[in-house]
């Protein structure tokens, strides 16, 4: 059973307030995710729970217990560090072995884990191996082999795919998704990219300034979100925001927009072509073909940028007009403080 | 059990025994290291009695005197215990074995006898700066320190000058004969002067330079380090600058001097400053190069003089002082260029 | 300023001139030449000539005035009945010399990196002006040997404050600089206290070279903070101690400066070491003995080429290491 709860955190250096108020919960087993734009505390929050800062008030539970004066060798917690952090003059084997040796396991019973822990992330016929004679890759796997042979309760990853090429990156991903399913355990990983967020979180806590901006399952985030930022966070192409203004004079329907919305929210890849009295009457600007699909940038009358990412068509020409349209279920609407009014669907 | 209860705080980390450890050690360094020099310049400032005092003391005191009427001369000032126990301030005229004569400056005509054990001086801190000054007036201390800061100054130039000529050629040209170039500057890194004694003195005096401050600065001119210093930072500077400058037709010496150098100025700036530190303490060179006393530096002065049986300890304390101040200045203001200089030469 | 340009503008008509004639990359010699013309002089020419010293006998400085004589100067240093009892070497001076270098070197090299490296670990932790602390102990560095000594000597002659701390707690004084065993520490410490702070330098660098989150990782791996030091740091700094004690060692055996100030090499010979037996023997004495000199200076110069040789291989592994990183 290992759960974290967060009551209240805060942080702050000096005058600078780096986290607002963070109250959480992780369930036990669960892969919570943190993601937010570069500054938004999410690593500060991640070295709090694992106990290389300290809290400038509220409380940090970990199995119900208060962990905030516990230091961090007595957490329970394992971190696995953008940079790897490996011990440059040890062995795969040895740097995997320090931390339990450090608490006084026998030797060959130490040899039993790392071995097992070593198959587990195919790097048995590495581990004689130095971390300088070693692949991004490997060193990242060895990274997280430290952590997985110490049997923690809680394990925790600070962007560890972000110094590693996309192609691996996407490798990777799969493979952390794998041994969550097999170790079961308790998991919180710091990103800033959420398509690592949306593929591999059970469920995703977005930060922005130091504040939850919402906590959900993925498909939760990318159905309802919250608000605009996190709106316009998740999903790639990047939702459309439109001012209710821009659409005066257009056809009403589907677009009837509800009391109190000054800005309506549709995703790219919610748009199908339509006939021209259908749905909104755009300009095209820019045009990138992907195969299967087609990324349209265009103008609304007004000059509003739009993006429609349409499947399976031919490109349209430039300055062409078209008209799109979607369905009611993927419109979602905004209040002028960028909150989300009511629930689609 | 009650002290981790005590500097408990919101936080895991405290004020732990290994960081009073730490700041107990750091003091204690401090004062095994600045105890003593501190020592010598209160010391310098003792007048010459003071210094033959035993036991003695920190801060320098001489004993005041004063002016009493019917004695020519200032007489020096005791605290005296009478019999009742008082203690009245008295002047004492003379000394003859356990007994003084004393008179009462209240009361100039009377003289009393007082047992040496009733009287404490009276002392007044004074700095005999005289030390100093005198420094000047009895010994060629002048030409000292005009030695000491020709040889620096001067080899100090020559010393950027060639090692910076040198680094140029090195960094920013591939010639024939680089590579053994380069080998042999290295090679003189194990070629310290204390093992080419005699064949310097040679050397030095078949140039008829003995005793001549150039035979100081010439040997000490090329130094290896320099020129690794210099090279490594000049190997930093873009090539493209002086390509573009040769393109605009410039001369390779104006690429040197108007370029490359001005963009050196931080490396420069180290190595002057150590040319000036190694220049100034230079001891073994000089003991054998100069052997007349008008072309001592500094520190040979100071070696000569403390050799002597009766050594005159007021003057060689000022004069060590005055020798160690130049380069204190230069450290105080300019202590972030030499470590990091050294800092990096030593990570090399 | 102006006369810098001065000094610019008389160089330059020079250089054109020569770059005419020698093109650009021979050019490259005219700029190396006066620091080679120097060291050629100054370094390349004695070492063979002190060879020719070496290999010569006779009082004369002038080698052509120096009759040929091989080896024999070094028979007369190395001649000796029994190796182990200086008594019985023909040279004895050069023996004690020799023999007081080594117990220096090691002794004092041992002391001063240890010194070193602990009052690096200490300004390696977060510490209030650490850039004063540092400065503290790299200000005798900058002293000259000649001032270093002097306030040590000042500090423990008969009637000075060591004495006088001794005679209030009523113990009898001590001829610090005048007894065999105390002239010998004090040499020692003299010398550590004086270089201590360029050994700290250069190890907190290396120290400081350790990345933050090796640490951190550390701390999870729940390292004691003795394990911390003995797995983590100092296996990390070795590279950068080694090359620090072979610096040291190569110092430390070329000592002369502060102890001929301190101590003069007394009492007798008890803190003669090396170099000054070589000034000694060519310079100081009656009869300025050149030939032997020389041979002791050769002598001197195998063990230093060798100590060179070890910290160029040692400083080059180390960058080998680094570089992969």
């Amino acid at each position: 059973m290992s759960t974290l709860e967060l009551h209240a955190v805060t942080k702050s250096f000096g005058a600078t307030h780096v986290i607002q108020h963070i109250d959480l919960n992780v369930r036990h087993g669960e892969f919570m995710v943190f993601v937010g734009p570069s500054g938004c505390g999410k690593s500060t929050l991640l070295r709090m729970i694992a106990g290389l800062e300290d809290t400038t008030s509220g409380d940090i539970l970990i199995d119900n217990h208060v962990v905030n004066t516990v230091s961090a060798a007595d957490r329970g917690c394992a971190m696995v560090f953008q940079s790897y952090a490996l011990y440059p003059h040890m062995s795969v084997h040895a740097n995997m072995a320090f931390g339990l040796e450090n608490m006084g396991m026998r030797k060959d019973l130490i040899h039993e884990k790392v071995t097992a822990t070593a198959k587990l992330l195919r790097l048995d016929n590495l581990l004689d191996r130095r971390p300088t004679q070693l692949s991004g890759g490997q060193r990242q796997r060895v990274a997280i082999g430290r952590a997985i042979v110490r049997e923690p309760k809680i394990f925790l990853f600070d962007e560890p795919l972000s110094n590693l090429d996309a192609e691996l990156r996407v490798s990777m991903r799969s493979e952390l998704r794998e041994l969550h399913h097999r170790l079961g355990a308790t998991m919180i990983y710091v990103t800033h990219d959420q398509v690592e967020a949306m593929t591999l979180a059970d469920r995703i806590v977005v930060l922005r300034q130091g504040q939850i901006e919402q906590v959900g399952s993925p498909q939760e985030l990318y159905e309802r979100p919250a608000n605009t930022f996190v709106a316009g966070f998740i999903g790639s192409p990047r939702m459309n925001f439109i001012p209710i203004s821009s659409l005066s004079g257009m056809p009403a329907h589907p677009f009837v927009p509800t009391p109190n919305t000054q800005t309506l929210g549709i995703r790219p890849e919610h748009f199908v072509l339509c006939a021209p009295h259908e749905g909104l009457t755009v300009t095209v600007t820019n045009t990138e073909y992907m195969g299967s699909q087609t990324l349209v940038q265009a103008t609304l009358q007004d000059g509003t940028k739009i993006e429609a990412l349409l499947q399976d068509t031919t490109p349209p020409a430039l300055h062409q007009t078209l008209s799109l349209k979607t369905s009611a279920t993927h419109i979602h609407s905004f209040d002028a403080n960028g909150q989300a009014i009511g629930n689609h669907a | 059990m009650v002290l981790k209860f005590l500097t408990r705080t919101r936080h895991a980390q405290r004020f732990g025994w290994t960081d009073a450890l730490s700041y107990a050690y750091l003091v204690i360094g401090l004062f095994t290291l600045f105890a003593p020099v501190l020592w010598l310049l209160m010391s310098s400032f003792k007048t010459e009695a003071a210094i033959g005092e035993f036991p003695p003391t920190f801060l320098p005191y001489t004993q005041r005197t004063v002016h009493i009427d019917n004695y020519p001369q200032p007489l020096p000032l005791f605290n005296v215990t009478t019999e009742q126990g008082v203690v009245k301030p008295m002047a004492q005229v003379s000394r003859i074995g356990i007994m003084a004569t004393m008179v009462d400056p209240a009361k100039p005509q009377e003289t009393l006898q007082v047992n040496i054990q009733q009287r404490q001086p009276v002392r007044e801190l004074s700095f005999a700066t005289r030390n100093y000054t005198e420094l000047f007036d009895k010994f060629a201390f002048g030409k000292y320190l005009f030695n000491s800061v020709f040889i620096t100054v001067v080899a100090t130039v020559l010393t950027l000058l060639f090692n910076s000529m040198a680094a140029f050629a090195l960094s920013k040209y591939k010639f024939t004969g680089q590579k053994t170039v380069f080998l042999l500057i290295i090679a003189t890194l194990m070629i310290p002067p204390t093992i080419v004694l005699v064949p310097i003195f040679l050397v030095i005096n078949s140039v008829g330079l003995l005793n001549s401050l150039w035979g100081v600065i010439l040997p000490a001119v090329a130094t290896p380090t320099g020129v690794f210093l210099l090279r490594q930072y000049m190997l930093t500077i873009p090539d493209e600058l002086l390509e573009a400058a040769r393109m605009d037709h410039a001369s390779e010496w104006r690429i040197y001097w108007r370029i490359v150098l001005p963009l050196s100025a931080p490396a420069l700036a180290v190595l002057a400053i150590f040319s000036v530190m190694w220049r100034w303490n230079d001891f073994l060179l000089p003991l054998i190069v100069l052997s007349k006393s008008e072309f001592f530096t500094l520190q040979l002065a100071l070696n000569s003089f403390q050799g002597e049986l009766n050594t005159q300890w007021h003057y060689l304390l000022a004069m060590t002082v005055i020798t160690l101040l130049p380069i204190t200045l230069v450290f105080a203001f300019l202590q972030r260029y030499i470590t990091t200089g050294i800092a990096s030469a030593g990570v090399k | 300023m102006r006369f810098l340009a001065f000094f610019f503008n008389l160089f330059e008509p020079l250089f054109r001139l020569s770059q005419k004639w020698l093109g650009q990359s021979r050019l490259a010699w005219l700029f190396v030449a006066p620091n080679l013309l120097v060291f050629g002089v100054f370094t390349f020419l004695p070492i063979v000539i002190n060879v020719l010293y070496a290999t010569s006998a006779g009082v004369a400085l002038m080698p052509s005035e120096r009759p040929y004589s091989g080896l024999e100067n070094f028979e007369i240093l190395f001649e000796c009945r029994d190796y182990f009892d200086f008594q019985s070497c023909r040279k004895d001076v050069f023996w004690r010399a020799i023999g007081n270098t080594l117990k220096f070197s090691t002794i004092q090299v041992t002391l001063m990196v240890f010194f070193s490296l602990l009052t690096a670990l200490v300004l390696n932790r977060k510490i209030i002006g650490r850039g004063f602390w540092r400065g503290v102990f790299f200000y005798p560095v900058l002293l000259s040997p000649v001032v270093v000594a002097l306030i040590w000597k000042w500090l423990l002659q008969s009637q000075g404050v060591f004495n006088a701390v001794l005679i209030s707690a009523n113990q009898a004084p001590i001829d610090w600089l005048t007894d065999r065993h105390w002239a010998f520490f004090w040499t020692l410490f003299v010398s550590i206290w004086a270089h201590m702070g360029f050994y700290t330098l250069i190890l907190l660098a290396g120290l400081q070279a350790i990345p933050k989150d090796v640490y951190e990782a550390a701390l999870m791996d729940k390292a004691s903070p003795w394990r911390t030091l003995t797995h983590i740091t100092l296996p990390l700094l070795m590279p950068n101690l080694i090359v620090v004690l072979v610096l040291a060692m190569i110092r430390a055996v070329q000592v002369f400066d502060e102890v001929f100030v301190l101590t003069g090499g007394g009492p007798g010979s008890a803190t003669t070491f090396i170099v000054q037996f070589i000034y000694q023997t060519g310079f100081a004495e009656q009869i300025h003995l050149y030939g032997l000199a020389a041979a002791a200076s050769l002598a001197l110069a195998v063990g230093l080429i060798m100590l060179t040789l070890l910290q160029l291989k040692l400083t080059r592994a180390k960058d080998a290491g680094q570089k992969v990183r």
